[in-house]
């Protein structure tokens, strides 16, 4: 067990990979679906041991694993999580087994390779949640735009080819430019410190002058920008979603997109801290995620397709997560890594309400549906519970998230929270109407006339979205406390005496806490987080 | 050793043209023997051509242990116009490798083109032959024997099917301008050797390192070695042989000619511009090499996106290629002339991965050389589908296949020496190639095939994917002791 607590994060990475094999084997596609679906569901069960184990306590990096790798060039495989990566693993294995799960009568061709392929996805994703080396991460980060290629391309609509190469393309480009501005780092470590490394702790230590900082923020900036999708790299997600099989997209919205922003919080802004905070650069991140929520919104409301619309959508919630992000305080911080969760049981619930009636029918049109209610009231019913947690009703997951943001946009400027606060407006103008559209109205359209509600299998794949859609909403708190270490961290680390700044400024005026405020200054505020960093990785060591 | 001979020759140099000499003796071999078997028993040839390399690899190795046991870093021969160190073993085992790698996928090949004869392997041999001068050369006269010697062969390779008109063309071409580049490389040697009265390397490099930096007849001769040695190595704008080479020659010589002798030429390039040339880097080869090196990746990435003919379109992407390397020689510190060593090695396997299974392709009356004729491949045979995948993967530069280490390499030297604008200007090219590389896959794993019946892989084909694949998988998951047996090639 022991053994087991130590390598968890091995385990629950690779355990996919055996996985891919492991389905190739069986000759009936009956076999195939039973193994992958169970396979996937123990992977679950498997990572579930880090909710209990995981200690929001802890500072730093948890249940780390290093082995020397490729020692000549300083690559090791280093594996570690704090509370950021360890939500968006959790987020990663329930819907690595839920897009399984939703397959099972959507892929009736060449059933073998798609499990294997979304396998083999699930380990790519994982890895990049987990890797603390950067060579590892992008080979993890490179490896995972295989599979999606293959399912958007082989399982896909009609302009798969076309999304699939898009979607390829446009993640390379981002991520050889990010490669260029991770290789300026290891080179700047080994002219300080005489040694090569690719170890992100030990990289922290680097310290360069503002300016290569901000061309170092700027090559992350494009590599995770694009797989966001911020405005204006966001061209290529509307074809990879609409083209895109459910599971696809559920995944595709769910995780992929969590990278981005993953990657600005985890290596944008702690290892160019100088550029990340720099004026123009925080002024022209803004800009681009206010554009975003607005801009998503609007193309939403112009929408005649069902899933393009819930892709745009997409567009206008990562514009909240990067603009918390960029508002680089805890509150922004913190509410972007909800807002992420949040969006990942949201849009990947809305992806599998569309795949469910578009099974029954094969098309997306939103106007040949209407008065769904009537006949499938369970559907209907989840359909708006889902809708309420997307545009953020309070008691739902949504709220927390987009409150907390503006709320940390609020802080930074008054102005960008105005402007925002018109995208959750609009959110809730696209969504509703959406949910008229299609549920409401007289049942006009005789081929949806027999339509099937729900049955157990898809009941199976949305409850448990919805039931988290709900602990988010309802009682929050162990979200906030679990990223309460790693958020101030990254705030220390972007606006050194940031805590003490607010402590001192909290202290002058006398105000009451706010309940949801996270920005409690914790004991690490103090601490030179430079020293911290170089202490953990020689603890690592 | 009293006899006449000794007071030329010692001990050391016939051991140091041991290999030369074990290449000669199994090529002539093949010629002879070739005449004792009929028609079913012409695999014997290329068997023994396979033995003949064994040796020549075994034989290398020991020259390398010899080195390490007297502690010399370098073991000079023939009144130093040998010289072997572990740069030149490394390229040598690299140039072995793919000689090997190509013998074992032309065996079918051949038997179904009904060209199958002896000349065949003795010209590979001989072509291989050349490469060790090129490879080992300190002394321009020798370099320039071993390059004719490996381009002659070459000639006659690519010309090797001789009732294809397609075939005959491209080696015409070839030959030509590979005539015309040997002779605009003669004329730079002569003007070193009037330079400097020496056909030394070393000797050359003190003489243009006493002129001054704007001497005319330095620049002259610069120019033309330089372009001549271009030639040989196919950069734009002197890559037009290449195309039309690369598509008429038997596919299994397409694969051999870019990867052998195009290790060859880049050790021999290397060696000219970093020992015979070193003065004159700066002001002299390194820009032009910064002009080169982008047209090349321009032209070979944009061209080989509208090729149909997936020999052309390896023409084209091996073209990308060579832009790539060239780059390593810009930045020419440590990390970048490691970075072409990985390279090139990794280069030979993932390429003539991919040819094995262009190789596959033919049969009855299918040439396998059009990008339709991969159309549904994974249907036909998935195990070479997902391998040609992994090959084209591996050259498109995805981690974690080898092909990353090599751009991993040239990318940090440029960064390292400061050119982050030309870096940034490569990286982007990455994503062009992917663009046709991912062509040949949706042929492959997203088109019904045209013809049914499964695809059968003979014995040597197996034998080939198994070795490239090997060399591409493994090379890029655990890289380490090929980035030490680089490293120990490239620091002497």
């Amino acid at each position: 067990m022991d053994f087991f607590r130590e390598h968890i994060l091995s385990f629950t990475l690779f355990y996919p990979l055996v996985g891919v094999v492991l389905v190739l084997l069986p000759k009936k596609d009956e076999h195939v679906r039973w193994l992958a679906n169970i396979w996937s569901f123990a992977g679950f069960l498997l990572s579930l041991p880090l909710v209990f184990w995981f200690d929001k306590n802890a500072d730093g990096m948890q249940f780390q694993e290093r082995v020397n790798w490729i020692p000549s060039i300083g690559a090791t495989y280093h594996l570690g999580i704090d509370g950021i990566s360890f939500l968006l693993i959790m987020l990663t294995t329930l819907l690595g087994f839920i897009s399984i799960l939703c397959s099972w009568s959507a892929i009736t061709t060449r059933v073998k390779e798609y499990y294997a392929f979304f396998l083999l996805l699930q380990v790519g994703m994982l890895g990049v949640f987990m890797s603390l080396d950067f060579f590892l991460f992008y080979v993890f980060w490179e490896v995972m735009l295989v599979p999606m290629y293959f399912i958007i391309g082989i399982w896909g609509g009609p302009r798969k080819l076309y999304a699939a190469i898009k979607f390829f393309l446009y993640t390379l480009v981002g991520s050889v430019l990010m490669l260029l501005s991770i290789l300026t780092l290891y080179y700047a470590y080994h002219t300080q410190f005489g040694q090569y490394t690719f170890d992100i702790i030990d990289l922290l230590r680097v310290n360069l002058p503002r300016h290569t900082q901000i061309w170092i923020f700027l090559g992350f900036f494009v590599g995770f920008a694009i797989k966001v999708p911020m405005f204006p790299f966001h061209t290529w997600l509307p074809d990879a979603h609409v083209e895109a099989p459910t599971a696809g997209s559920v995944i595709l919205a769910g995780v992929l997109l969590k990278m981005g922003t993953y990657g600005f919080m985890r290596f944008a802004l702690p290892l160019a801290p100088l550029g990340a905070s720099d004026d123009r650069i925080v002024k022209l991140m803004v800009t681009l995620s206010l554009i975003g929520i607005v801009y998503g919104a609007l193309v939403s409301l112009m929408q005649k397709d069902w899933k393009k619309l819930v892709a745009y959508s997409s567009v206008s919630h990562l514009g909240f997560c990067t603009l918390g992000i960029f508002a680089m305080n805890p509150n922004g911080l913190a509410g972007s890594l909800v807002q992420q969760i949040n969006h990942g049981i949201s849009t990947g619930a809305l992806f599998l309400i569309v795949g469910i009636v578009y099974e029954r029918r094969h098309t997306r049109e939103i106007s040949e549906y209407g008065g769904l209610s009537s006949i499938m009231p369970i559907y209907a019913t989840l359909f708006m519970i889902v809708t309420m947690s997307s545009i953020g009703v309070p008691a739902l997951n949504g709220f927390i998230g987009e409150f907390t943001i503006l709320q940390g946009a609020f802080e930074a400027n008054h102005l960008w929270a105005g402007i925002a606060v018109s995208g959750v407006v609009l959110g809730a103008a696209y969504m509703l109407w959406l949910y008229q559209r299609t549920m409401f109205g007289p049942l006009s359209n005789p081929k949806n006339q027999s339509l099937k509600d729900l049955n157990v299998r898809e009941l199976a794949v949305l409850l448990p979205l919805i039931a988290w859609a709900f602990w988010i909403g309802l009682y929050p708190k162990p979200y906030f406390d679990i990223l309460e270490k790693p958020v101030a961290k990254i705030v220390e680390r972007v606006h050194p005496g940031y805590y003490a700044k607010a402590a001192a400024a909290e202290h002058a005026t006398m105000e009451p806490q706010h309940p949801a405020q996270v920005a409690s200054p914790p004991d690490a505020s103090a601490e030179d987080h430079t020293a911290h960093a170089a202490a953990e990785a020689g603890a690592a060591k | 050793m009293n006899g006449g001979f000794s007071e030329f020759f010692n001990r050391n140099d016939y051991f140091l043209i041991t290999p030369a000499v074990l290449l000669a003796l199994f090529g002539c071999g093949i010629l002879l023997i070739d005449f004792l078997h009929d028609t079913r028993q012409k695999f014997m040839n290329a068997l023994t051509a396979l033995v003949g390399l064994s040796f020549v690899a075994y034989q290398l190795i020991r020259i390398q242990n010899q080195m390490d046991a007297v502690q010399m870093p370098e073991l000079a021969g023939l009144n130093n116009s040998l010289l072997v160190d572990h740069f030149a073993i490394f390229f040598m085992l690299v140039c072995v490798a793919a000689t090997f790698i190509s013998v074992l996928i032309s065996v079918r090949y051949m038997e179904i083109e009904h060209e199958n004869h002896g000349e065949y392997y003795a010209l590979m041999l001989f072509s291989l032959l050349g490469m060790y001068f090129m490879i080992t050369g300190m002394d321009l006269v020798t370099l320039f024997i071993g390059l004719e010697t490996m381009a002659l062969s070459g000639y006659v390779l690519a010309g090797f099917l001789r009732g294809d008109k397609r075939s005959n063309e491209g080696a015409m071409k070839y030959f030509l301008l590979g005539a015309f580049s040997s002779g605009l490389l003669a004329f730079g040697f002569s003007l070193l050797y009037g330079i400097s009265g020496s056909t030394n390397l070393q000797t050359i490099a003190q003489a243009l390192g006493q002129r001054s930096s704007g001497d005319p007849l330095a620049s002259l001769a610069l120019l033309t070695t330089v372009t001549g040695l271009l030639f040989k190595v196919a950069a734009v704008p002197f890559h037009q042989w290449a195309p039309d080479a690369y598509e008429g020659a038997p596919t299994s010589i397409t694969g051999f000619l870019s990867t052998g002798p195009k290790a060859a030429a880049f050790a021999f390039l290397m060696r000219i511009l970093l020992v015979g040339l070193a003065p004159m880097r700066d002001s002299g080869w390194k820009p032009m090499l910064i002009a080169v090196a982008i047209v090349t990746m321009t032209v070979g990435n944009l061209a080989a996106v509208t090729q149909n003919n997936t020999k052309r379109l390896f023409a084209y992407s091996s073209i990308s290629h060579v832009g790539y390397i060239l780059l390593g020689l810009v930045a020419g510190n440590e990390t970048g002339l490691k970075g072409i060593a990985v390279y090139i090695l990794v280069y030979a396997f993932m390429n003539l991965g991919a040819f094995t299974v262009l190789v596959a392709l033919r049969h009855g009356n299918v040439i396998g050389d059009e990008i339709e004729d991969l159309s549904g491949l994974f249907f036909r045979n998935p195990g070479a589908a997902v391998m040609m995948l992994i090959f084209l993967l591996s050259l498109a530069g995805i981690p974690p296949m080898a092909g990353f280490l090599g751009k991993y390499f040239i990318f940090l030297s440029l960064i390292e020496t400061g050119h982050t604008g030309l870096a940034a200007f490569a990286v982007l090219y990455v994503a062009v190639s992917l663009y046709y590389y991912m062509r040949m896959t949706v042929m492959m794993f997203m088109r019904e095939p045209v013809e049914r019946e499964p695809l059968t892989l003979s014995p040597g084909i197996r034998i080939a994917l198994g070795l490239t694949l090997a060399g591409t998988v493994i090379i890029g998951l655990y890289p380490e002791p090929i980035i030490q047996l680089a490293t120990s090639a490239i620091l002497r």
